[in-house]
């Protein structure tokens, strides 16, 4: 029997704008289980970043139950969601959102300095663990400024496992890189995935969704399709296949 | 655990941005190095008063015949013969308050040795002056009671009158002087005292028994004035009302009727220059606290911008897992740290300039501990009072918008 993860009830959330009232999300229900790679599909204004706000833990629903692990997340204070977000859940933004100046090692050991059970050695080990799963151990000196976009992404890829989450909720996470750095980071996660690690990925880009094993697909704040993919494409395969860029330019 | 963590993260903002983080500091440097300085000042000066007023005799009372209000015309105090050795002798038997008591009469005149002579001052006094005046002898000794009774012609001469009337190096202990064409014997040379804080040189002066100076030289039965010493400094005051007293009894005064004298005591010119230096000092540390205001300004002005720059880096925080409270203190730390920094480096460079001051400008200072405790406790506390109000700001930021902030 897999584990659920995340299990969703009837979700509704809605913004007063005014006298108005917007819909963001409509009473959407869905369950994710471990080990799922699942892509959140949608234009803009489907509902798709105020779903993510919800499952990241960072707004709550205005009804419906939303479970992580078992958890149910309604009516948590500001700080117990905090602490959710340290411990269960992995962001990764289109931004990247590093710290500038900053190395990447100290990047991320980031969320381990707001967990206060691990001492400053664990922190270390892990956040070296984390880099090298991503093929950065060797730049873990370097700053945000001297890694190129995928490289930034990787690290912020390394920060979202360093805390062992149960899911990684990953926001348009290859929006900002080319097609051969945004497959990389596919393959990437595909690796991850492999591993038995959760992943959600928030994309508008149809092929990128073509990579995982799951796609819901979102409009107008409702659910529109669910379906699993019958022929998931390997990232690494795909990036072979993509001509030999031009180095010189 | 988690407080050394935050330490780290706030200390790693700071050095990352040093310029800025010691710019900050600059204000809050100039402002507590500036207090202690002109506290130390203040007190320096304060102090160079007390012990030099010490010196001349910190518990000595003076009684001076008081201007002369019965006539038409007012004379000038000096002039009045109020003051009589009557009175003397009523103090010294009935102020209790007092340990030692000498009449004083004075004049000028020329002192003369052979071919050397001198300008200088006459002062008919007992032995007890050099208790009262709190002066000791280089050489020789003092005249006695006995010497008084007989008016003995024997004088005690400052190192001032030694080194113009004996220019040749010669001890003067046992020669002849003239003053004012009376004879006196030298039997001993005061030490030096050098120049009181008037500029008055303390050592052109030459003591005589009172009973001499009254009949051969100034040729009065008055006195010019009283000079004692209370028992303690503390009992000063005390023995400046029972001395008051006690003359007011003596000379008939009816209640109505004002002093025709007066008694001061040192203490009360000690009061009266240290509440001026004390006034100076509140001026100076005034000025000095308003630049540490504007330094806590400063760091709440930098603290600000801070937090308005990292909005960004404060959603990513809150979004892994940052609490409000983690993001509250952290900005409350890089504050106290800025501004405790800042105190540390200002109480060195307060301390180096007073060192400087004093080295340089030979002018008198005095570091107080208390200086130093308050301007850092000022400090600490403009730190928290100045990184509250942003560190707030930062922390109740919503993470969605700080995340999309740009």
């Amino acid at each position: 029997m897999t584990k659920e993860i995340i299990k969703i009830e009837n979700l509704k959330r809605e913004f007063t704008m005014g006298a108005e009232t917007v819909h963001a999300l409509r009473g959407i229900s869905f369950t994710i289980n471990e080990g799922e790679f699942v892509t959140i599909m949608g234009s803009s204004g489907s509902g798709k970043s105020t779903l993510l706000n919800i499952l990241g833990c960072l707004d709550q629903p205005t009804s419906g139950t939303y479970e992580i692990d078992g958890v149910k997340m309604k009516d948590l204070s500001r700080n117990q969601l905090a602490t959710i977000r340290n411990e269960k859940i992995g962001f990764i933004f289109q931004s990247y959102n590093l710290l500038a100046r900053t190395s990447a090692l100290e990047n991320v050991e980031l969320p381990l300095f707001y967990n206060s059970m691990v001492s400053a050695d664990e922190r270390r080990n892990r956040a070296l663990k984390a880099l090298k799963m991503v093929g950065l151990e060797e730049r873990m000196d370097h700053t945000p400024s001297q890694l190129s976009g995928g490289q930034q992404q990787r690290v912020a890829i390394a920060r979202s496992l360093v805390n062992n989450p149960v899911m990684i909720l990953a926001d348009e996470a290859t929006g900002n890189l080319d097609t051969r750095t945004a497959y990389e980071i596919m393959s990437i996660f595909q690796e991850l995935n492999e591993q038995g690690i959760t992943i959600v990925f928030v994309t508008h880009e149809p092929d990128i969704a073509s990579f995982s094993k799951r796609t819901i697909v979102l409009k107008d704040g409702s659910i529109i399709q669910d379906y699993n993919n019958q022929k998931v494409q390997s990232a690494s395969v795909e990036l072979a296949k993509l001509p030999v860029e031009d180095n010189s330019l | 655990m988690r407080l050394l963590n935050l330490l780290k993260i706030a200390f790693k903002a700071i050095v990352l941005n040093k310029t800025r983080t010691l710019l900050t500091m600059l204000g809050i440097i100039i402002g507590v190095a500036s207090v202690i300085a002109m506290l130390a000042i203040g007190e320096g000066s304060k102090e160079s008063i007390r012990t030099t007023i010490s010196s001349m005799g910190s518990n000595m009372i003076t009684v001076r015949p008081g201007a002369d209000d019965r006539g038409p015309a007012r004379g000038s105090g000096g002039n009045v013969q109020t003051l009589t050795l009557d009175n003397y002798e009523v103090l010294k038997q009935q102020a209790t308050l007092l340990s030692y008591i000498t009449p004083v009469v004075n004049g000028g005149g020329q002192v003369i040795n052979g071919s050397n002579n001198w300008p200088s001052s006459i002062y008919g006094v007992n032995p007890e002056y050099l208790n009262i005046k709190v002066v000791d002898l280089q050489s020789g000794s003092m005249f006695t009671d006995a010497e008084v009774q007989s008016a003995a012609k024997v004088a005690v001469i400052g190192q001032t009158v030694v080194d113009n009337v004996f220019p040749d190096g010669q001890d003067p202990v046992g020669q002849m002087i003239r003053f004012n064409n009376i004879p006196f014997k030298v039997i001993g040379v005061l030490e030096v005292k050098g120049e009181n804080t008037f500029g008055q040189d303390q050592d052109d002066i030459v003591l005589a028994p009172y009973t001499t100076v009254q009949k051969r030289i100034l040729a009065i039965d008055y006195l010019n004035q009283v000079m004692a010493s209370a028992v303690s400094e503390d009992e000063a005051p005390d023995a400046v009302t029972q001395v008051t007293q006690i003359l007011r009894a003596q000379h008939k005064l009816m209640d109505n009727e004002d002093d025709d004298f007066t008694v001061r005591s040192m203490e009360e010119l000690i009061s009266t220059f240290s509440s001026t230096s004390e006034m100076l000092t509140i001026l100076l540390v005034a000025v000095a606290s308003i630049s540490l205001l504007i330094g806590g300004i400063g760091i709440m002005n930098i603290m600000y911008v801070s937090v308005k720059e990292r909005t960004k880096e404060i959603g990513l925080r809150m979004a892994v897992g940052g609490k409000g409270s983690d993001i509250l203190m952290q900005f409350l730390i890089e504050a106290i740290l800025i501004s405790i920094t800042g105190g540390i480096l200002g109480v060195i460079l307060g301390l180096g300039s007073t060192v400087f001051i004093e080295k340089f400008l030979n002018w008198p200072t005095s570091v107080a501990l208390y200086s130093i405790i308050i301007s850092f406790a000022v400090c600490a506390v403009t730190g928290i009072f100045f990184g509250w109000y942003p560190a707030r700001k930062a922390s109740a930021l919503d993470p969605i918008t700080a995340l999309r902030y740009e």
